[in-house]
């Protein structure tokens, strides 16, 4: 895109700074628009699994009803409790946003539309989805009040404890790789399976690793069976509690673009990202974001699928699961993972 | 031109938020100022070509370390009149610290105006490869040259770690709230329930 620019008669700095800024808006223009599509969708398939209609009011089958609720929710007046930390409280919504739309810079749509291609990416991202706990942490603390309190306490308790997991299982790809780069590892996964698919997911050591890294993302998002930070039966909404109009949805927005990153990671780590699932030659002249936006949403229907038909796990089961079954069984992954890698030679 | 403006925004930044960190009066705010120091650190690292370090400064400080500073620092109960009447009772303790730190400063800046200390030139294997990546070339030096310090820093990592858990962990006796899986899992209508017909007027036996 800079060549583009530069076309147009610029020096290479301004060129350079105006591509970055329309890649920008062309990720998070689409993103936005998306997660609240996926909001929609999201309703759609609980109220399918529980025999519902779901929306079906506002627009076509209810399609502009997450639209409608954005406006209902921009119109309303922003309330602060006299009690709340003011600064922390406004603060707190938009690191959540921040934090949510700045994972997505090095995001690899296609082999070429990515908007950083850094060595790093892989940790970049590790590194931003820690500080999303920084948001529910803030917000919880400041609003000066029991219930959020309380879920700021189990948010940042559950999300260290699935990080660490999450890392080691981030570990067993990296080997397989043998890079940080995202579009590199992506690369790795070609003819991966058998000379023909494309995937990392079907290796019999990296497939329990993804039912791993799926559970642990939907503790990492705070969805069902892990939202202990919002139970509504326990803690009113959890630390959402005080907030209201835009403060609140900057909540949502935030929430839902953090589902949509760990889908996609998903599809990036373990299915190929951008490539077809199957190495066959005529599967690649469909455009690579097509199949990576397919796998995306099988990933996200996966996640709505589980929030209707799973139960909340309690406290200390949550923390069970993360400390004594996750963290001892993906260590042990990256030891036998990094084992059998030298006894096959994968390293030359 | 942009490197320096950046350059002077981040190390601006860490300093601003540093004194924050001291300044503020309530602790929750300086564990954020404290935050924001790390963030700041962190584009410094990426400023000068050290882009591995930057994500590790964010996953472990800000990622974990920070999180649980600031678990403990919002569950303190904090009242500001105790907060002012330990004052005069540690004035001399921190005029100590704070003649230490101003001599460490002296010290400090007239060891850099003498001018540098002669190190000798790197020589082969600490020298930056220019063609590996920032990862791969500290995973050589970590793995390859050093292997043993590094494997001796885990082991003493690894008591530390086992030390804390054996003074804190306690044994309990009764096993009320503590979950047995799989013997959850082992059950079965069976041997959970009994079926009794009891006669009328009379009561069962458990």
């Amino acid at each position: 895109m800079t060549e583009f620019f530069q076309s147009l008669g610029l020096t290479y700095e301004w060129a350079w700074g105006l591509a970055t800024i329309a890649g920008i808006l062309l990720i998070a223009l689409p993103l936005m628009l998306s997660v609240a599509m996926v909001i929609y969708v999201d309703r759609k398939v609980w109220a399918a699994i529980n025999l519902r209609r779901g929306p079906n009011v506002v627009g076509p089958f209810g399609l502009l009803q997450s639209f409608a609720d954005g406006l209902k929710v921009f119109l309303q007046e922003t309330i602060i409790p006299s009690a709340a930390n003011k600064g922390i409280f406004i603060l707190a919504p938009i690191v959540t946003f921040t934090v949510a739309l700045a994972a997505w810079a090095v995001v690899p749509f296609s082999a070429t539309a990515v908007l950083a291609d850094i060595n790093i990416g892989l940790l970049y991202i590790l590194a931003i989805s820690s500080l999303s706990v920084y948001g529910v942490v803030m917000s919880g603390w400041a609003s000066n009040s029991k219930y959020p309190f309380f879920s700021a306490m189990r948010a940042a308790a559950q999300m260290i404890s699935y990080e660490v997991s999450i890392g080691f299982i981030l570990v067993c790809v990296v080997l397989f790789a043998g890079t940080f780069n995202l579009n590199d590892i992506v690369r790795a996964q070609e003819g991966f399976g058998l000379g023909v698919i494309n995937a990392y997911g079907i290796h019999p050591l990296l497939f329990p690793m993804w039912v791993m890294f799926f559970i642990s993302c939907l503790a990492e998002t705070q969805r069902v069976p892990f939202d202990l930070t919002e139970a509504e039966s326990e803690l009113v909404a959890g630390y959402q509690t005080e907030y209201s109009s835009m403060s609140f949805a900057l909540f949502w927005l935030g929430e839902y673009a953090n589902i949509l990153l760990m889908c996609i990671l998903n599809a990036l780590l373990f299915w190929g990202g951008w490539l077809p699932p199957i190495d066959w030659a005529p599967l690649y002249y469909v455009p690579g974001i097509v199949w990576l936006l397919l796998k995306t949403f099988f990933f996200f229907f996966m996640f709505s699928w589980v929030m209707a038909t799973v139960p909340r796990y309690r406290y200390d089961q949550l923390m069970r699961l993360g400390w004594k079954v996750f963290l001892p069984i993906s260590l042990g992954f990256v030891v036998v993972i990094s084992g059998y890698l030298m006894a096959t030679g994968h390293f030359g | 031109m942009i490197q320096t403006l950046a350059f002077y925004l981040f190390a601006a930044l860490v300093i601003a938020s540093a004194v924050m960190v001291i300044m503020a009066r309530n602790p929750v705010h300086s564990v954020l100022w404290l935050i924001l120091a790390f963030f700041n650190a962190a584009g410094l690292m990426v400023l000068v070509g050290a882009e591995f370090i930057a994500a590790l400064l964010l996953i472990v400080y800000v990622g974990a370390v920070a999180v649980l500073f600031l678990f403990v620092v919002m569950m303190l109960d904090i009242d500001f009149a105790e907060l002012r009447a330990g004052f005069v009772k540690n004035f001399p303790l921190g005029i100590a610290i704070a003649l230490v730190l101003a001599a460490e400063l002296i010290f400090g800046i007239g060891a850099y105006q003498a001018g540098q200390l002669e190190l000798g030139v790197a020589s082969g294997v600490a020298a930056p490869a220019l063609d590996a990546s920032n990862t791969a070339s500290i995973g050589a030096v970590l793995y390859r040259d050093y292997v043993f310090l590094f494997e001796a820093a885990g082991i003493i990592l690894l008591v530390a770690m086992v030390g804390a858990i054996v003074l804190t962990h306690r044994r309990t006796e009764n096993a009320r709230g503590q979950q047995d899986i799989s013997r959850q899992v082992r059950r079965n209508p069976d041997e959970a329930t009994v079926m009794k017909q009891p006669e009328v007027g009379r009561g069962v036996d458990l």
